[in-house]
């Protein structure tokens, strides 16, 4: 079989697409597209529902739409286009083909048909379990078989990932060590293999379940296995994200990570911590000892939070130091006042960040303590933080990068360039609302997937405290902005990429590997450049950035310990 | 752009460390640190923590346990459906049947009294939500949560179910009051 070697550079980026990964690239991110397309209509509909003012559809339509919404977007959206991302990580940026294209293909149908036998399975109506399909609730087999479908489809992906960094390796593209991104991506796909074959261990015997062939299935054992499945996922949208963060760094600003072995053991971190975090949402069941729960949801002592602080400062401390090297050493600040805040791809990466540590990141840990999630666990406090994780930490990055990628791997101009620069606004900081009043309700007690807070017609109702409505009322406000933040992202990307110009350079032509392509650079033994003998203030080149952690470590340490005190007023419980 | 390509040196580990990162990760770490050990300290010094007794039941078993409590112990019924309420003793075993789409009985605590709090669910998971205290807690079936509770306040509680439990999930609500000890 003949090995297809085509390459063309970017003329703008200098990038080198590999033929066959560039369309693999594209049709995933368009997949993940679709998905996300869905999922946002989904949400609308969940919004006007959970808005008890509107309370739209009916509680069996409410739940069918949850379950989809919850598959759509936290699983299809999101591994698509991290699919696209680990392609663009291995092949682009290690300017190697692709290995096994065929087999690339092969995962992508895959999981286009486990996402589709999914989507029918919920929309038939009788699988209507959420996301988490908590046994011994049970769904179709088709609901099962879906994912399952899906998952082998995505790890196949992952190994073509992995057997692409061996043909870099091989065929000498690059020289040393490979770049920082693509080393978080490795990090991702290390933990998606864990992630998948967790889900696998739990999927396959329930899918048997549900077509009679096993007889039991227990309620704690599937929730104790199926959340290494749940939230390891959710980890390698972390990785995955981070890794973008430093990717847009880089892009727009030159930056060069602080220090290659601080961020790269940060990522390390990951890979040995960030699993356990699954048993922090097993904190308020029955049957598992407090030293086994502590163990876990600590990550082993917070090791992986840890990473993902140092992530936090080292990204935009890179960006400071270029900034200030590029001149705008005033103050502690002047770098970020004059960064591009016109420019999506920074502003969505900027806003990703800040609402990941803030608010995803705090609100993560402070429920993920043993004692603290008993005032929240399954309160609507839970959907609150993951949409700070998830929506504003991974899917506003994703739509950053998108808008870089839209030039350069799409080859089209960027449509509605004054409505782009608005988007990462508008999604972002309505999120934040929509993430901040959920955590709100959920202090007060309302709870998740419920339909409604009313009890109407209960012979025996709860009647929530009035800023409980009000926290709902306002997240549904900010649900609103955020969803035409995502129209207006899906208007500019489908539009670019179906309608928008052409970019064409003159005298293009695909280009062998080996007929120039990849001029791998000399290894050239160059000393450590200590950035900084003359930027930054008292010998720390990132002062600002410094500051803006500590103010973080400050609204951590508050946050943390009003809740300690919340609790310290409940009933006594031993 | 550096982080999207090989570090330019090729031992890139020696690099010493930034001022500005290593004075963060020290302060990151001892955050990290006592958070930690807040969780062990609070299990020593602290009132709330959830309780690890839990044993392998049977719903038959729970069912036969739960109408013996209420067979001993109840006031009154409450509602068309006459759900009985109980009021066991201080310090008893109290018993409660989460079900489709059901807590079952009505339970009646004195205030500043401790009580064993069994839980249990019949069929599906449930979650027991008990407000506007704002305690939760996963009750799953063939588990019997043996929950030691202290309740501080006398009044009205609902208990509501915030775990999914199916179409009628929103209509899984209950009473548990508390009332000032004779």
């Amino acid at each position: 079989m003949a090995v297809n070697r085509m390459f063309r550079i970017c003329p703008s980026t200098g990038l080198v697409y590999h033929e066959p990964a560039e369309k693999l690239m594209r049709w995933n991110a368009v997949a993940g597209v679709v998905s996300l397309l869905v999922g946002g209509v989904l949400a609308l509909l969940i919004i006007l529902t959970r808005w008890q003012a509107v309370h739209l559809l009916p509680p069996d339509w409410f739940y069918l739409v949850l379950t989809a919404h919850g598959l759509d977007m936290l699983v299809f959206w999101i591994i698509f286009f991290e699919i696209a991302v680990l392609y663009f990580c291995a092949s682009t940026l290690l300017r190697c083909r692709l290995a096994a294209p065929g087999m690339a293909w092969a995962a992508f149908w895959l999981m286009i048909v486990g996402a589709l036998v999914n989507n029918v399975a919920v929309f038939r109506g009788d699988s209507s379990v959420m996301f988490t399909s908590y046994v011994p609730m049970g769904a179709h087999p088709a609901f099962y078989l879906g994912l399952i479908l899906f998952a082998v489809g995505a790890l196949i992906a992952c190994f073509v990932f992995f057997g692409t960094l061996v043909v870099g390796k091989a065929e000498k593209t690059y020289n040393g060590s490979v770049p920082l991104v693509t080393f978080g991506a490795v990090t991702a796909a290390i933990i998606a293999v864990f992630t998948i074959a967790s889900g696998a261990i739990i999927l396959i015997p329930t899918f048997l379940w549900s077509l009679g062939l096993v007889n039991y299935m227990d309620s704690l054992m599937y929730r104790t296995v199926w959340w290494a499945f749940g939230h390891s996922s959710q980890q390698i949208n972390v990785a995955a994200h981070v890794s973008v963060w430093y990717a847009i760094a880089a892009i727009v600003f030159g930056a060069k990570p602080m220090s290659e072995r601080v961020s790269r053991t940060a990522f390390l971190l990951y890979i040995f911590f960030l699993q356990l975090a699954s048993a922090h949402h097993l904190l308020a069941d029955p049957g598992l000892t407090s030293n086994w729960k502590i163990f876990n949801t600590s990550y082993a002592m917070y090791l992986a939070v840890l990473a993902s602080m140092v992530h936090g400062l080292t990204v935009p401390g890179a960006i400071e130091v270029a900034q200030r090297e590029k001149g705008f050493n005033k103050g502690l600040f002047e770098w970020l006042r004059k960064a591009p805040w016109g420019n999506p791809v920074f502003v969505a990466m900027f806003l990703s960040l800040i609402g990941f540590g803030f608010l995803g990141g705090i609100s993560g840990v402070m429920m993920g303590t043993e004692q603290l999630n008993l005032i929240i666990h399954n309160t609507i406090y839970v959907p609150g933080h993951f949409h700070a994780t998830v929506v504003v930490g991974t899917t506003l990055a994703f739509m950053g990068l998108t808008y870089f990628l839209i030039p350069t791997l799409f080859r089209r101009e960027l449509m509605f360039p004054t409505m782009a620069k608005w988007q990462p606004y508008l999604f972002g900081l309505g999120m934040m609302g929509f993430a901040l009043f959920m955590m709100g309700a959920g202090t007060l007690g309302v709870p998740r997937r419920h339909w409604d807070i009313s009890f109407a017609g209960n012979a025996l109702p709860h009647e929530f405290p009035g800023t409980a409505w009000l926290m709902m009322s306002l997240m549904a406000i900010c649900g609103l902005a955020a969803i035409v933040g995502g129209a207006m992202y899906l208007l500019i990307t489908v539009g670019s990429v179906f309608l928008g110009k052409k970019i064409t350079t003159p005298g293009f032509a695909h280009v062998r590997a080996k007929d120039g392509v990849a001029p791998t650079t000399k290894p050239v033994e160059v000393a450590f450049e200590a950035h900084g003998t003359n930027i930054g203030t008292a010998g720390f080149v990132a002062p600002g950035t410094l500051v803006l952690a500590l103010v973080f470590l400050v609204a951590f340490v508050l946050y943390y310990f009003v809740n300690w005190k919340y609790l310290s007023t409940v009933w006594p419980l031993s | 752009m550096s982080a999207i390509v090989p570090p330019p040196s090729r031992v890139w580990w020696k690099q010493p460390l930034d001022r500005v990162e290593g004075t963060w990760i020290v302060i990151a770490f001892v955050w990290c640190l006592i958070m930690f050990f807040m969780m062990p300290y609070w299990h020593v010094y602290g009132k709330q923590n959830l309780s690890n007794e839990a044993y392998r039941t049977t719903p038959e078993w729970h069912t036969q346990k739960t109408q013996a409590m209420v067979d001993k112990y109840k006031v009154r019924e409450e509602t068309d459906q006459k759900i009985p309420v109980v009021h066991p003793p201080a310090g008893s075993d109290v018993y409660l049947i989460a079900r489709l789409w059901q807590w079952w009985p009505m339970i009646e605590l004195e205030e500043g009294k401790t009580y064993r709090l069994h839980l249990a669910s019949m069929d599906w998971l449930h979650g027991f939500s008990l407000q506007p205290e704002n305690i939760n807690i996963e009750v799953h079936p063939n588990y019997e949560h043996v929950v030691t509770v202290t309740p501080t306040r006398a009044g009205t509680y609902s208990i509501i179910c915030n775990e999914y439990c199916g179409i009628n999930h929103h209509t899984m609500a209950s009473r548990l009051y508390v009332v000032k000890s004779k």
